[in-house]
C-alpha cells in the first residue's frame, strides 16, 4: 500500500505491522508523533495488545524491559535526553538478553537545549549493548523496524532503529508500507519458551543469572554477549536478503554506492546520505573518482564489510553528525579502528557537520570532497563543515 | 482489620516459603517480614526487586524462596525501576494469558521514598494491578546505613554522622500512596504477624494498585541486640511512632490504639539515637502527635483513646 507518510508514522506503521504485544513510550519531541500514532492505531482498535503511557523514558524501557521478561513482543521509542534518562536501563536490557526492539530519533543532547538533529544521543550508547541501526529514509525506517525485531529475536539482543530528528521525523516521503500478511511471514509469533533449569517458571527463557544466585557467572554472560554479537552483522545480513526476497527492498550493513572504482570515498550515515548521492553522481558527471558508502549498522560494528567497501582507496572523507568533544568524531573513530592494522587502507579525513540541526547541504559535502581530494594528507582529526573558524 | 481463626492458623502452619540458609542477619526484620508475607500470599508469585537488603540475601550463597518443588522468581531490577518492572512483568504475563500468577515489588525504603518514588508513582496512579511491598528500616541498610528520607528525626546514619543527626522528619509514604486513589494500601509490622498476614490475604483479592508499608527494626543500622527485633517493632507500634492503619477506597481505619509507652523506651534501646537530647526526642515526640492526630482527623477516630 502507498502512503504518505513521516518519519515517526512510518516507525509506528513498522511498529503496528510487527505486532507488539505492549508498546510504552514516553513523548518528546522531535519523537512525540510515534506514541501518539500508536495510540491512535489502538483507539482505532487496528492494533491489539496493550499501549501504557507512563511517567518517564526510563520508566518506557523499564516497562517493556518487564514485559519482554514475561516473554512477549515489545515496542518502544525515544530520542536525545529521553534516550539518556534510559541509559541505565538499556545496559539492563542487553545485559538481560531481552530483543526489545526501540527506534531512537536523534536530537542534539542539551545544554544548550535544541529540538533538531544529531547523532551523538544514539552513538555515545554505543557501549550499551543494543544493535545499532541508521536510516536514509522513511521507507528504511519502517523496513528496518521489521528487519530490527527478526535480527533481534533471533539473537536475543536488543535492537535500536534510529532515524534522523526533524529531516526524516518530519519529512513527509512516499513510501510503500508492507502488506500484513508477507510480514506476518518474514517475521514470526514470538513466544520464547521457559528453560531456565530447576527454575520452573515461563519467564524469559534465555535471561542469564536472574534467577540465579547474584553474579554467578558475570564474566561468562558478558562473554556469551560478545561472542553473540559477532554474529549479529551476518544475520543481518541475511535477514536483509530475506526481506529482499519478499519485499524488493535491501539494505546492506554498509552500502557501497558507485564506490568500486573510486578513488576518493565518502563514509556518511543517516538522512545526509541521500544528499551525498546526489553529490557523487554530479561529482562523477565532472570526472572526479568520487563513490560514497553508506554505514547502516553501527553496533556491532561491520568492520569486515568496510574493509572490504574501501580496500584499496586512496581517501576517505567521514562526514558525520555527531561529536565525542575533545577527541574526533565517533564514526571516524571507528573507521580508524576498523581500518588500523588492515593494509589496503588510505587517508582518512574526519568531517563534523550538522550538529544541532545545521543543514549538511550539498555544497558542503561537495567542500568536504574537494578539500580531502586537494589536501596532501589530513593534519587534525578533526575538519569542521560549514562553520567560520 | 478483623484477625480471623485463618490468621492465626496461617501463623502457627508449617507451610513455609523461606529454607535456609539465608543471608539475612541474625534478627533482621525484614527476613521476618518476608517469611510471614509468603505465608500469606503463597507461592504463585514472582517478586521483582532492586538492590537492597533482600535479593542478595534470598539468592546468596543459595536460593532460599521456594514453592514445593520450585523456586519462587526473583527478578532483580535496577534500583529505580521496582514497580515498572512489576508492571511491565504483569503486562506480559497477562498478554501470555497468564491472569492468576501475582507480581509483587519488594523494595526498600531508598527504592521506594527516595530513587523510585517516580515509578511507584506512576504505577500507582495508572492502577497498575501489582502489590507493592516497602519494607521499610529507615535507611540504606544494605550499602551500610545511609541516610534516605524515612530516617526519622533524631537518628543518626553514616551520612548524617554522630554526633550529629537527622533535623529533618521522615517522608510520609502512605500519605502520599493514599493521594493516588488506589484501592488499598496498609501498614504493619511483624510484632503484629496475624494483622500482617490478614492484611496480605484481603490485598491478595483486590485488583489493582496495592501498597504495603512495613517496618523492618535493623539490627546493624539500628544498633540493638538482636532478640529484641520484635520488641522494637511492637514498641514502635504502641508509642504511635508507627500506626497500624489500613484505606480501602479512599476509607481509612486505624488498627491499633497507642498504648501509653514512651518513645524513651523505644529510643533508648538502640544505637542510632544516642545523640537524640532531649530537644531531639521533644522532636520527635512531637512528630508522633501530629502524624497520630492527623492520622485520627482522616480516620474520624478519637485520638486520646488509648486501649488497654
Amino acid at each position: 500500500m502507498i502512503k504518505v507518510l513521516t518519519g515517526n508514522e512510518a516507525a509506528a506503521y513498522g511498529a503496528l505491522l510487527c505486532k507488539p504485544e505492549v508498546v510504552c513510550a514516553y513523548p518528546i519531541t522531535p519523537q512525540s508523533r510515534i506514541p501518539e500514532q500508536i495510540a491512535e492505531f489502538y483507539a482505532q482498535g487496528i492494533m491489539g495488545g496493550k499501549f501504557v503511557n507512563v511517567e518517564s523514558e526510563m520508566a518506557a524501557l523499564g516497562y517493556v524491559t518487564g514485559a519482554a521478561l514475561s516473554g512477549v513482543r515489545v515496542f518502544t521509542a525515544t530520542s536525545s535526553q529521553g534516550l539518556a534518562w534510559m541509559h541505565e536501563g538499556l545496559h539492563w536490557a542487553a545485559g538481560s538478553r531481552l530483543p526489545i526492539v526501540m527506534v531512537n530519533v536523534n536530537r542534539p543532547m542539551g545544554a544548550p537545549w535544541n529540538l533538531t538533529c544529531d547523532q551523538t544521543d544514539s552513538l555515545s550508547q554505543r557501549d550499551t549493548g543494543w544493535m545499532q541501526f541508521y536510516c536514509e529514509s522513511n521507507q528504511e525506517i519502517i523496513d528496518t523496524v521489521i528487519q530490527a525485531y527478526r535480527i533481534s529475536e533471533s539473537l536475543c539482543i536488543p535492537a535500536m532503529v534510529c532515524m534522523d530528528g526533524v529531516y526524516l521525523s518530519y519529512l513527509s516521503e512516499t513510501m510503500d508500507i508492507p502488506e500484513q500478511i508477507q510480514v506476518d511471514e518474514y517475521l514470526p509469533p514470538y513466544r520464547p519458551e521457559h528453560k531456565i533449569p530447576g527454575g520452573g517458571y515461563k519467564l524469559y527463557d534465555k535471561s542469564p543469572s536472574f534467577s540465579e544466585p547474584l553474579g554467578s557467572d558475570f564474566m561468562r554472560d558478558r562473554y556469551n554477549l560478545h561472542e553473540l554479537e559477532s554474529q549479529c552483522v551476518q544475520t543481518a545480513v541475511d535477514s536483509d536478503e530475506a526481506f529482499f526476497r519478499t519485499f524488493g527492498r535491501r539494505y546492506p550493513p554498509v552500502e557501497e554506492y558507485k564506490s568500486r572504482a573510486a578513488d576518493v570515498v565518502v563514509v556518511i550515515s543517516g538522512s545526509a546520505a541521500g544528499t551525498c548521492r546526489y553529490v557523487v553522481d554530479c561529482m562523477r558527471e565532472e570526472g572526479y573518482s568520487v563513490g560514497m558508502v553508506k554505514i547502516r549498522m553501527f553496533r556491532p560494528f561491520p568492520k569486515e564489510l568496510l574493509r572490504q567497501a574501501l580496500a584499496g582507496k586512496n581517501k576517505i572523507a567521514v562526514i558525520e553528525r555527531d561529536i565525542s568533544v575533545g577527541q574526533c568524531g565517533i564514526f571516524y573513530q571507528e573507521i580508524k579502528w576498523a581500518m588500523s592494522g588492515f593494509k589496503e587502507t588510505g587517508q582518512i579525513y574526519g568531517f563534523i557537520a550538522g550538529l544541532g540541526g545545521a543543514d549538511i547541504t550539498s555544497g558542503l559535502i561537495r567542500d568536504a570532497i574537494m578539500s580531502t581530494i586537494n589536501s596532501p594528507s589530513p593534519d587534525r582529526d578533526v575538519y569542521w563543515l560549514g562553520l567560520d573558524i | 482489620m478483623n484477625i480471623t481463626n485463618e490468621e492465626i492458623k496461617l501463623r502457627f502452619s508449617t507451610k513455609e516459603y523461606m529454607q535456609p540458609p539465608h543471608g539475612f542477619c541474625p534478627g533482621c526484620g525484614v527476613a521476618l517480614t518476608l517469611r510471614y508475607f509468603l505465608k500469606a500470599m503463597g507461592g504463585n508469585v514472582v517478586l521483582v526487586m532492586p538492590p537492597g537488603c533482600t535479593s542478595p540475601s534470598v539468592l546468596n550463597p543459595k536460593r532460599s524462596l521456594v514453592s514445593g518443588d520450585r523456586y519462587i522468581d526473583v527478578i532483580c531490577s535496577p534500583f529505580g525501576s521496582t514497580a515498572i518492572f512489576a508492571g511491565g512483568i504483569k503486562s506480559g504475563l497477562v498478554a501470555r494469558g497468564d491472569l492468576k500468577t501475582q507480581v509483587v515489588a519488594w523494595a526498600g525504603d531508598g527504592a521506594t521514598f527516595d530513587i523510585g518514588l517516580s515509578g511507584v508513582s506512576g504505577a500507582a496512579e495508572r492502577n497498575e494491578d501489582i502489590i507493592y511491598v516497602c519494607n521499610d528500616n529507615e535507611a540504606y541498610m544494605n550499602t551500610g546505613n545511609q541516610r534516605s528520607s524515612a530516617t526519622p528525626i533524631g537518628a543518626t546514619t553514616t551520612t548524617n554522622p554522630p554526633p550529629g543527626t537527622k533535623h529533618e522528619s521522615k517522608k510520609d509514604i502512605m500519605w502520599i500512596m493514599m493521594g493516588h486513589q488506589i484501592p488499598y494500601a496498609a501498614t504493619s509490622t511483624i510484632a503484629y504477624p496475624d494483622d500482617l498476614m490478614g492484611k496480605v490475604r484481603k490485598a491478595k483479592d483486590i485488583k489493582g494498585f496495592r501498597f504495603f508499608h512495613f517496618l523492618a527494626p535493623c539490627v546493624p543500622g539500628w544498633g540493638f541486640r538482636t532478640e529484641q527485633t520484635v520488641k522494637l517493632s511492637r514498641f514502635a507500634v504502641q508509642t504511635g511512632l508507627f500506626p497500624l492503619y489500613e484505606m480501602e477506597n479512599g476509607a481509612v481505619s486505624i488498627n491499633k490504639k497507642r498504648k501509653s509507652v514512651k518513645l524513651e523506651e523505644f529510643t533508648k534501646l538502640q544505637r542510632r539515637y544516642k545523640f537524640l537530647g532531649k530537644e531531639g526526642l521533644a522532636a520527635l515526640e512531637g512528630f508522633v502527635d501530629q502524624q497520630w492526630n492527623r492520622l485520627n482527623r482522616l480516620a474520624g477516630t478519637d485520638g486520646d483513646a488509648v486501649s488497654s
